[in-house]
């Protein structure tokens, strides 16, 4: 019985947080859908590893209300990225753009990727050569018959 | 054999410098787009007299700094005692921008710490913060005489930032 009070309890408070949250969606589906698209593109700086479409602090709130207001005012995309970066630089955007300051973060994985393929070859080719080398003459052969024999015990 | 066997420690070597100057740079630190930008203007109530308002553009022709400081903010303690004494020195006036806060509090913020500013005006909805690109209170900048924003502080001013960073840019700008 008491176990059932809880869960009911828990149902009602699950559906009251929901209830809280509809306004903003059906406000304009259409515009909150765009919101969340530019805002997960976008890094939220207070909490750095949230999207700005996931965070909950205060200035993401703001933030999204800016952009909802940018896209009521048709701009595009292009336009509202331009707002975020020009105010809090390259790292707001979790896909910076490909410039000299950014190449070795964009391309500094692939030369990791053609040193270590470089390095593997070079391995690769050492061990090869190892196996190539010239086979033992009689005498050696001869020692390490001896040695094999002393070392079993039989 | 041997010079093979030192690699690994060159390459260990290596990441630990990279991982020595990664500890030495503070995250939350995002360089501002802003420096070297003119300071975007505003219109704004005044927080001691709330029917007048104040813009940046008023203080064209003065090197001047623009604390972004609130009631709420915790951080800001911190600096003020460092701002209270800078302000006695009357070398550039100090702008406050009283951020996301009742001006009630903020009124009984100043009566209770003290108040080094020459002004401050109000930001309720954070819409001037978010034009300086402001994350997290408090942050300072200094604009020079073209208002063009030369540098900002993120986080409380430190007896250090304004003795090595701020007061020779001062001096430089108010050549």
């Amino acid at each position: 019985m008491k176990l059932w009070l809880i869960i009911g309890w828990l149902v009602l408070c699950a559906s009251g947080s929901w209830a809280a949250e509809a306004p903003a969606l059906a406000d304009d589906p259409v515009v909150e859908q765009r919101l969340i698209a530019i805002s997960e593109e976008l890094r939220c700086l207070v909490c750095q590893n949230e999207s700005l479409a996931g965070s909950r602090a205060d200035l993401a709130e703001d933030l999204r209300r800016e952009i909802r207001g940018l896209i009521k005012a048709n701009k595009t995309d292009q336009e509202i990225m331009e707002f975020m970066v020009s105010r809090y630089g390259d790292f707001v955007r979790y896909r910076p753009p490909v410039k000299p300051v950014t190449w070795l973060l964009w391309f500094g994985p692939l030369l990791l990727l053609i040193g270590a393929v470089i390095v593997l070859v070079r391995m690769v080719r050492a061990s090869g050569r190892d196996a190539t080398a010239p086979p033992l003459d009689a005498a050696q052969r001869e020692k390490a018959q001896r040695l094999l024999k002393e070392a079993d015990p039989s | 054999m041997k010079k093979k066997a030192l690699i690994p420690l060159g390459l260990f070597v290596v990441l630990v410098v990279f991982l020595a100057i990664g500890l030495t740079r503070d995250p939350h630190e995002v360089p501002s787009p802003l420096i070297g930008k003119a300071a975007p203007d505003f219109s704004a109530p005044r927080l001691h007299a709330p029917d007048q308002r104040f813009g940046a553009q008023q203080m064209l022709g003065k090197v001047w700094l623009l604390n972004v400081w609130a009631s709420w903010c915790v951080a800001c303690r911190q600096e003020h005692p460092i701002l209270m004494e800078f302000a006695k020195t009357k070398t550039v006036p100090i702008i406050g921008l009283d951020y996301k806060d009742e001006a009630a509090e903020g009124l009984k913020w100043l009566a209770r710490h003290g108040d080094p500013y020459d002004l401050s005006v109000t930001d309720r909805d954070g819409r001037i913060g978010i034009n300086y690109g402001v994350y997290g209170v408090p942050e300072t900048f200094l604009i020079d005489k073209a208002g063009v924003i030369r540098y900002k502080q993120i986080g409380p001013v430190t007896q250090e930032a304004l003795k090595d960073k701020i007061l020779p840019l001062i001096r430089e700008l108010n050549k």
